[in-house]
């Protein structure tokens, strides 16, 4: 049985008989387990390919730490299991999105991560995307021991089209598409700004969306349902705010400058959401993972 | 729907101690290792030397070594990267060209009409630059392109140590006449025209007594960096660059000749090589081919019987997760009569932490495979900043084999760094990455510079201790090239270090009474006159430890071909053991220690 919107909506797999819906369904928005699955095929393939990973161990590592946490947490705290496909994919971001030669830092980063779930919240929503807190604070507090991902998909276009076209259709399926429209259309006009600021070639300063870290964080970090505003347009807006963030640190030379901005802004979003929305409503439940205004819940990185 | 609970005050508070814990952990431990970093700083040479074994004293001035080395000017294509891409060349090998019993120093320059120097060791201490007398200084004429580096074999086996010098440009073989003079015979060695080339060694693949040599180029061989056609000269990829310079097995065919046989057995590479090792990996007979590139894997070429070779890097474990590979080195760190190949590469904090490796045989060999892990992180010689040549050596004759490591990549304005930049590009798509033009201008900026050395010294037990500053390796120049010698025939090891746009060090070493040790020079009859390839197993108190002569290693360098062991405080030899490249195995029984024996191979 798949369920959606955490444990609160049960999806029979068995609704009808016929193949084209049932795939339509696994197509769907309310599939949590798509982009999981189909980021850890992505994962598969591109260690396969290029060893795109520091190593499996390490990321399972991460995975083990993340998974096994959020169901002690979960107990501890809310008194019931979790549905874990959000820690699998928080733990499978962070062995993705974390280099490091040392072993310690991705079972940190994970327990970081899931551990921010729980206690930074406000109104019974978290403010912070959950890897992406954990990696901002990892690369701030011990940059000598970890970095974030900065390789490619080998070196010609074909993966890197594969990457943009299966990251569109998942977020197209699951409604999130204007989110990833948004920041690279932002991003590409402030590249071309940017080089007009500094001097170098507009190649130079677009160059980094074609890498993978990009392409998780525009399709898997920044689309998050949990910690994105609810209406399309504000989606749409902070989007353009974390570009713009992202552009300043750049222009400081910031090397980690895209985690740095989703670490600044998302935050003072959910927050002015949440302010907004207290206005009209009670404070929500002690839920970590859910949230009952979302229509969708795939989890994201 | 099932109701939420909201826990306990007490749960919350612990969960956020719990919190500020994890955020606290990293904070604890990088003070912890500040204040224990601090407190060794300060070290004198008598309590370095009472502590570690041993103390280094850089001595190049006072011992007659004024050599600074100079970098290239190329296409004003690339001005706007001048620095960044014309930022190897220094490097040095270790020779005792002419028999004296005293091992001389060959460093070579990189800028166009610049000399290279050949410092002839007097004996006493002391150095004297020699290269023009003997024919190897003038090499570096516009046109011809600027050294790299140079190795140093016996390819004639006539008794003395021929050198070929290879460039960004033209290679080179000299002839050594005696020990007098040089001859150029590059013609006639039929040596290709141009190799943008930053790794060579010497090496007798197939055993027949004749020193073959592998090339490597970094550049493809068809690009003039004074004259470009296009900027389209950079690598493809950061990882996975396949664009650069061929490969070249030359197979000394004897009088004098050689015939470029790399295609023919299975060496085909176009990766970015910049460091290369020949050794006995698998107990075969024939020594396998490490090469560490740069933008991409490491490759290991499995010889094949001398008839062939097979790459089989991920076969093996080395071949998989790409990086900046920078120099390649063996050694028996474990006394385990078993080589180790240590790897260098980039951790800049923050930005690309690659971390460098150390490949450790895994148990178990099986149908002529071996397969390595890497245990760089276990054995605490994995961050290195930009690391470029290391070297193993017993530096304080403990009887384990310690690691130098040279750092540091362009110095230039201390308070700005190109890593931003450079970030941007390395992150691109080939398209993008590969045009020169596309680069961001360096500005005066450093990348990675004002490194501290690494000088990891071995407790013998699984790990290493990082102690440059304790012991006298204080300086901050862009390391290059690492070669070591018992310049004195005294027992103990001295380093030599050339520089990237800056001095020839000569780090003299002290170490403490009561360490012994022993030494071999070999010399080939019917294997190599120079015993490249040949094995020495010492054993003694318990231990085993295995070395090579070797014909190149590191970065851009080779150490003396005499073979130093540290003995520890035994003074007893139970017996060493000589495999030949030819195959005669030899066994010498209680050889006397502190002592340098010449052993020549028996027939």
């Amino acid at each position: 049985m798949i369920r959606a919107n955490g444990a609160d909506t049960p999806v029979s797999a068995n609704n009808s008989k016929s193949g084209i819906p049932a795939i339509s369904r696994f197509f769907s928005a309310e599939n949590r387990y798509l982009p999981p699955l189909l980021i850890t095929l992505i994962l598969v393939a591109g260690q396969a390919k290029f060893g795109l990973l520091e190593s499996f161990s390490r990321t399972a590592l991460a995975i083990a730490t993340s998974m096994i946490l959020d169901l002690v947490l979960a107990r501890l705290m809310i008194r019931r299991w979790p549905n874990l496909a959000s820690a699998y994919i928080t733990g499978l971001s962070v062995g993705i999105l974390v280099r490091s030669p040392a072993f310690w830092p991705y079972a940190l980063c994970s327990a970081l991560a899931i551990t921010s779930k729980y206690v930074i919240r406000w109104r019974g929503r978290h403010l912070f995307n959950p890897s992406n807190f954990a990696i901002s604070a990892m690369l701030l507090l011990i940059p000598e021991y970890v970095a974030a991902l900065s390789i490619q998909w080998g070196n010609d276009i074909w993966p890197l089209v594969i990457v943009w076209v299966l990251g569109a259709l998942i977020v197209w399926r699951v409604r999130r598409i204007h989110i990833t429209l948004t920041y690279v259309l932002s991003f590409v006009v402030f590249s071309a700004l940017r080089s007009v600021i500094v001097g170098d070639s507009f190649l130079a300063e677009v160059a980094p969306i074609t890498g993978p870290m990009y392409q998780l964080f525009i399709f898997f970090m920044i689309t998050d349902p949990r910690t994105t505003v609810k209406s399309m347009r504000g989606q749409c807006l902070v989007a353009f705010l974390v570009a713009a963030m992202e552009m300043i640190l750049r222009l400081a030379s910031n090397v980690n400058a895209p985690f740095y901005a989703l670490s600044i802004v998302g935050p003072i979003a959910m927050a002015i959401e949440i302010w907004r929305t207290s206005k009209r409503r009670p404070e929500a439940p002690f839920r970590p993972g859910i949230r009952k205004d979302s229509v969708t819940q795939a989890p994201a990185l | 729907m099932e109701q939420a609970v909201k826990p306990s005050r007490a749960i919350q508070i612990g969960l956020a101690i719990f919190f500020v814990g994890l955020l606290a952990i990293p904070i604890v431990y990088k003070q912890y290792q500040r204040v224990q970093a601090s407190a060794s700083a300060n070290m004198g040479a008598a309590q370095a030397l009472s502590r570690y074994g041993f103390y280094m004293r850089e001595s190049s001035n006072a011992s007659g070594i004024d050599f600074v080395h100079q970098a290239p000017t190329l296409d004003v294509k690339l001005s706007h990267i001048m620095k960044l891409v014309a930022s190897m060349g220094a490097a040095v090998s270790i020779v005792d060209f002419d028999r004296d019993g005293w091992e001389d120093i060959y460093v070579v320059n990189s800028k166009e009409g610049s000399r290279n120097a050949l410092y002839r060791n007097l004996g006493d201490g002391m150095f004297r630059d020699v290269a023009a007398e003997v024919g190897l200084a003038d090499v570096n004429l516009p046109g011809t392109g600027v050294s790299t580096g140079a190795v140093w074999g016996d390819y004639g086996n006539d008794g003395y140590e021929d050198v070929f010098l290879y460039k960004w440009g033209k290679p080179e073989l000299f002839h050594n006449d005696g020990g007098e003079h040089f001859t150029r015979v590059t013609e006639q060695a039929g040596l290709p025209p141009w190799v943008n080339a930053n790794t060579a060694i010497w090496f007798d693949y197939d055993n027949d007594g004749k020193l073959d040599l592998f090339l490597g180029g970094y550049y493809p061989e068809d690009v003039n960096l004074w004259h470009l056609k296009t900027t389209k000269i950079m690598p493809n990829s950061f990882e996975y660059a396949n664009n650069g310079g061929r490969k070249y097995l030359f197979h000394n065919l004897g009088n004098g000749r050689f015939e470029e046989v790399s295609a023919k057995l299975g060496i085909n590479s176009r990766r970015w090589s910049l460091a290369a090792v020949a050794a006995d990996l698998r107990g075969t007979g024939y020594p396998d081919l490490f090469i560490a590139n740069d933008y991409g894997v490491s490759e290991l070429y499995l010889n094949e019987g001398g008839k062939g070779f097979r790459e089989a890097g991920k076969e093996a474990g080395v071949g998989f997760s790409p990086k900046s590979g920078m120099t390649a080195s063996v050694g028996d760190i474990l006394n385990q009569g078993q080589f180790d190949v240590y790897v260098t590469n980039i951790s800049e904090e923050g930005v690309l932490v690659q971390g460098n490796n150390l490949w450790m045989p895994k148990a178990g060999k099986s149908a002529g495979m071996i397969r390595y892990e890497n245990m760089a992180n276990t054995f605490g010689v994995e961050l290195g900043g930009w690391s470029f040549g290391g070297q193993f050596a017993d530096l304080n004759n403990d009887g384990f084999l310690d690691l130098y490591v040279a750092t540091g990549n362009v110095s230039l304005d201390r308070g700005r760094s190109y890593w931003y930049d450079y970030s941007k590009i390395a992150g691109g798509n080939q398209a993008i990455i590969s045009d020169a033009a596309n680069w961001p201008s360096l500005e005066g900026r450093s990348l990675s510079g004002y490194q501290h050395k690494r000088v990891w010294i071995n407790d013998g037990e699984g790990r290493f201790k990082e102690v440059a500053q304790m012991v006298g390796v204080k300086d901050v120049y862009d390391g290059r090239s690492v070669a070591m010698a018992d310049f004195e025939n005294r027992g103990a090891l001295d380093v030599v270090v050339a520089n990237q746009r800056g001095p020839l060090l000569l780090y003299k070493n002290t170490v403490a009474p009561g360490k012994h040790w022993i030494e071999f020079d070999l010399e080939g009859q019917r294997s190599n006159r120079s015993a490249i390839g040949a094995e020495v197993r010492v054993f003694w108190a318990g231990q085993e430890q295995l070395q090579q002569v070797s014909g190149g290693s590191g970065f851009c360098s080779q150490n003396e071909r005499r073979l130093h062991f540290g003995l520890g405080k035994a003074t007893v030899v139970d017996r060493v053991e000589i495999r030949w490249p030819s195959g005669i195995k030899q066994t010498l029984t209680n050889p006397h220690v502190d002592e340098n024996h010449k052993v020549k191979e028996p027939l």
